[in-house]
This record gives C-alpha cells, sequence and structure tokens, in this order.
C-alpha cells in the first residue's frame, strides 16, 4: 500500500497570545490521514484551527506535541517542498511585480529557468484565466484575480500535493465556480488536494472525503456518503394551482412566483398530500427527496460540540 | 540559486520602493546644502564641503538602511507574502540571507547615485575628482551593511516601531562607545570599567569612521583598512546567524 501523502498524529498546538496570558489550545490531539488521489475538504467554523493545521503542514508554525509527516518525511523538512503547491487564506503578493513576473519569481524558487519556466507560466495563466492581464501589476488586482493567481502561483511546480486555506473565500459566485472547475480539473489530474473551506455546498460537490474540525478537536473524518445518513429525511412537493390558496391540512405553504412548495416529512404523507393536490386540481411540477447535507451534519456537529462544553 | 532570487525580488522590491526615493532626494538637497555651506566659511570651503557631504551621504544612508530595510522585512511579516515563501522548498535562514543580500543591493545603488552627485559637486567646485575619499564611502557602505543586518536581526522577532527603535539605538550607542568607555575610566569602578571595555570592543561603530582622515589628508593604513572590513563582515555574519536562529523557531501569525 502506498504511503500516505499526510499524517497527522496527535497533533497538539498552543498559542500564547500575550507573554503573560496563559497558553490557549487551538489543536486538540488532532488526527487526520489523506490518502494519494484524495481531494480532502477541511471544515470548520471560523476559529476552530483549519488555518493553524495548514500552517504547520506548511511549517509555518511548529507544532507543541504531535507528530505531522508529509510523503512519509518530516513536515520540517525542506525537500518535501519540491511537490507542494500552497495558497494562503486571502493571499497578498508582492504588488510592484507584474503577472508574469511574479510567476517567474515563484518558478526561481523552485529552480524552473528557460523554456520549462516559460511553458508552466504559459499553462497556468491559461488555467486560471489570466493570459491577456501578464503585464498588469499585481496592485491593480481585484479580490477574484488575486485568488487565481494565487492558485497558479501554488501549482508552478506541478506538484503532487495542493494545500489551499480558504480558496473560495471572499469571492463572489462567478469566482467561486472558477475556483471549483479548478478544484475539479486537479482532481481529474490524480492531484492529492487537501482544502480548508467553511462553504460546504462547494466541498460536497468536490471531495470524496472530509474532516470537520471544531474547537481544535476532529469531530469526524472520512468519505462524505459514509459520513451522511442516506435515509431520505423529507420530500420537497413543488405544484401550480389555480387558487389563491390551496389547503393542504396542517401543511404549511410558500409561494415562489407561481408556484407553491410545501415540505413533508415521509413518504405516506407525500402520497396524501399529493391526492390532496390532485383532488384540488392542482398539478405537480416535481418532488424533491431531501438527504442529510454536509452543511446540517456540519450545524448538527457545531450544536453537539457546544452542548458537549456546556452541559 | 534561491538565496540569489531572494535578493533580486528584494532588490527589485526596493528600488520600486517610493520611500527609497524620498530619502534620496532629502540626500541630495542635503549634499546640495553643503555646497552652499562651504561657499560660506572662509578658507576651508572645500573641507567643509566634505566633512558635510560625506556626512549627509552616511546619515541619509542610516536612515534608509533602516526604513528600507525594516519596513521590506515587515511588509513581509504583515501581508503574510512570507506566507507563500516559506512555504517553497528554501530554509528560512535563505530567505533571511537573500533578503539581506537584496537590501545590500539596494543601499550600494542609493549610495552610488548619491556618491556621484557628490563627486560631481566637488569637482564643479573645485575643479578636480577627490579620489582620496573612496575608502571613507567604502567604509560608509560597509556601516550600512552592519545598520541593515541589525535591521533585519530585530524585524525577526519585533515592530517595525521597535525595530527602528532599537537599531537606531545601536548606530547611536555604537558611534559613542569609546567617549563612553573614556567618561567610564573616570568612576575608577572596575565592573563599569569592563563592562563599558567589552562595549567598546564589540560595539564600535567608529571602526567605519574615516571622515576625519580623508577630509584632512590624514594617511588611511592598510590596517586600519584590514580591521575595519574584518570588523564589519564579522558582525554582520553574527548578526545573520543570529537573526536566522530566531526566525527558524518562529511561528508566523
Amino acid at each position: 500500500m502506498a504511503t500516505p501523502v499526510i499524517v497527522v498524529d496527535k497533533l497538539v498546538k498552543e498559542f500564547r497570545s500575550d507573554f503573560w496570558k496563559p497558553k490557549v489550545r487551538v489543536l486538540d490531539c488532532v488526527d487526520l490521514v489523506v490518502e494519494q488521489g484524495d481531494v480532502f475538504g477541511f471544515v470548520g467554523p471560523n476559529g476552530s484551527g483549519k488555518t493553524t493545521t495548514l500552517k504547520i503542514l506548511m511549517s509555518l508554525n511548529h507544532p507543541t506535541s504531535g507528530e505531522v509527516h508529509i510523503f512519509g518525511k518530516p513536515y520540517d523538512d525542506v525537500s518535501i517542498k519540491a511537490d507542494i503547491g500552497f495558497l494562503p487564506e486571502n493571499p497578498y503578493f508582492y504588488e510592484y511585480l507584474k503577472t508574469e513576473e511574479f510567476l517567474s519569481f515563484y518558478a526561481g524558487l523552485f529552480k524552473l529557468h528557460g523554456k520549462e519556466k516559460q511553458r508552466r507560466i504559459d499553462y497556468l495563466l491559461e488555467l486560471v484565466g489570466m493570459e491577456s492581464f501578464r503585464g498588469l501589476q499585481l496592485r491593480k488586482y481585484s479580490r477574484g484575480m488575486l485568488q487565481r493567481i494565487g492558485i497558479a502561483q501554488a501549482l508552478i511546480n506541478n506538484p503532487k500535493l495542493v494545500i489551499l486555506d480558504e480558496p473560495q473565500s471572499g469571492l463572489d459566485p462567478i469566482g467561486r465556480r472558477e475556483i471549483r472547475d479548478i478544484l475539479l480539473r486537479l482532481k481529474g489530474e490524480g492531484k492529492t488536494v487537501f482544502f480548508s473551506s467553511h462553504i460546504m455546498h462547494d466541498v460536497e460537490l468536490v471531495c470524496e472525503k472530509i474532516g470537520i474540525i471544531i474547537q481544535g478537536r476532529i469531530r469526524e473524518v472520512g468519505r462524505i456518503e459514509e459520513l451522511l445518513d442516506p435515509k431520505i429525511l423529507s420530500y420537497e412537493i413543488v405544484f401550480r394551482h389555480d387558487l389563491q390558496e390551496p389547503r393542504l391540512d396542517n401543511l404549511t405553504l410558500r409561494r415562489i412566483g407561481n408556484d407553491f412548495v410545501v415540505e413533508v416529512k415521509d413518504e405516506p404523507q407525500l402520497h396524501k398530500a399529493v391526492r390532496s393536490i390532485f383532488e384540488q386540481g392542482g398539478r405537480v411540477s416535481s418532488i424533491l427527496p431531501h438527504r442529510e447535507t454536509l452543511e446540517e451534519l456540519f450545524v448538527q456537529q457545531v450544536a453537539e460540540s457546544k452542548q458537549e462544553a456546556n452541559p | 540559486m534561491t538565496l540569489l532570487v531572494i535578493a533580486h525580488n528584494t532588490f527589485r522590491e526596493g528600488i520600486r520602493a517610493k520611500v527609497l526615493y524620498n530619502l534620496v532626494f532629502f540626500a541630495v538637497l542635503l549634499i546640495l546644502f553643503s555646497y552652499f555651506l562651504g561657499q560660506l566659511s572662509i578658507g576651508a570651503n572645500v573641507k567643509v564641503m566634505m566633512d558635510v557631504g560625506l556626512f549627509s551621504i552616511s546619515f541619509m544612508g542610516v536612515l534608509i538602511a533602516i526604513f528600507v530595510g525594516i519596513g521590506l522585512v515587515y511588509k513581509e511579516l504583515e501581508k503574510r507574502t512570507i506566507f507563500t515563501i516559506v512555504s517553497k522548498p528554501i530554509h528560512r535562514s535563505q530567505f533571511i540571507v537573500g533578503k539581506y543580500l537584496g537590501l545590500c543591493l539596494t543601499l550600494f545603488v542609493q549610495l552610488l547615485v548619491m556618491w556621484l552627485f557628490f563627486m560631481l559637486l566637488l569637482y564643479v567646485y573645485s575643479g578636480k575628482f577627490h579620489w582620496q575619499l573612496t575608502p571613507a564611502g567604502l567604509f560608509i557602505y560597509l556601516e550600512l551593511m552592519v545598520i541593515t543586518a541589525f535591521a533585519i536581526l530585530f524585524s525577526s522577532f519585533s515592530t517595525p516601531f521597535l525595530s527602528a527603535l532599537f537599531t537606531l539605538s545601536f548606530y547611536l550607542v555604537g558611534h559613542t562607545t569609546t567617549e563612553l568607555f573614556e567618561v567610564g575610566k573616570k568612576t575608577e569602578n572596575v565592573i563599569v570599567i569592563n563592562l563599558l571595555d567589552t562595549l567598546h570592543r564589540f560595539l564600535n561603530l567608529d571602526h567605519f569612521n574615516l571622515m576625519t582622515e580623508v577630509v584632512h589628508g590624514l594617511p588611511v593604513t592598510a590596517s586600519r583598512m584590514a580591521n575595519g572590513i574584518a570588523y564589519g563582515l564579522s558582525a554582520v555574519i553574527l548578526i545573520l546567524i543570529l537573526s536566522c536562529l530566531i526566525f527558524q523557531k518562529r511561528d508566523f501569525k
């Protein structure tokens, strides 16, 4: 069996915000394993320890205790970084550099030169859709452009492992979609991707595996389909009706444009509601089964964690 | 070589920094001031010009070394550009040394600009080139290299304000340890004398002051030059090693 790409074992990190203040435990016995080819979503609320974990993986911070190995080597072994690409949260870059100078600088850190470097830069500018901004200084970039060029610098070395900290944060829906497409492309290329996020919808679309971290502790880790309840939790019926206020016993109707929407708990209730709609002369447009979503699992985990903290 | 990539980028950043041009502009004004001061003095016009000019270059050079040096390192940490550097296959010490080399190159270029302007002004005034000033110029640069190393050291763990304060303090103390030692001798207190003697031996920026010699035409011996160079380079190496050790341990917030 291949060596896991990332192994985090009983990782603890404590910080002292001020010299005279006591230490605060930010990570508490975190265990994680990321296998080769995984697209792993690391989710958690703000301040849960996601960024600290990523910083330790990138040796920007040092653990208080515990072990972290990447490609089977200690996290602070400089040689492993030749195969890692990293994008920090809300990245800032050298504003005085132009797009091409910027990527050329990072290529230099990987000892890429000449035609090989130029090929890589051209490919990445195309990948992130920024070929026409080669000569533009980074100070003139929008937030979305910074994020895209940030991803380009993370991929300059054609890494085997890509670590991204909140790659979609602060982006508009189009920007988020572009980043999601890039993640899917990386997944298609067989790269191992480890990224943190609190946009559950995107995590669900892109990842096979997730880890949920809350208050520095891993609450759940595993394949998404194993973590989510496969049962149908409810059904959503969308229908049209000529009446202004059709009546479905004890069910609350919502009106969206010309449609009515009603949610029912189980199959018997579904049959009853559909029959009632037909009997009153309505037309059913769609019936959507509703399974547990990652967002619901996440919210439930946060609520449980709060309950445990304040029983 | 990764070190040179960092150095080149730092140089590019330094050269494109507006604060550098402002400081060089003020330095040029100060040098011009030396010209007018020379006009006003009686008899020793050229010497006054040389004295004030060299002082201006040295003083503005120190300001540039402190502000540009601290600013560039602080910006890396504050804006977190360092995250994308340290996460690449480079050692933190390579970052520190690369940054230092880039800053030294930036300082060299700005010093050269001020120096050429100063020499040209002297030529216009006296009708000849004063090559004898060159050793003083080289030693001003050597001193700036030491000051920059201090700026890097303090920026590796402190805020820009404190770093500037510490570096400036080292600069001022470093130029007064000889006098402090002389005053200390008068106290006849063995502890004070030993303390000031040690300070005088290890932190003595007067090693780099050749202004009196070159302005007044006194000989600058080879051993004086060698001592200054050896002291300067050892100080730079020691301070950079210390900076690397501190930087190696720190967590980036």
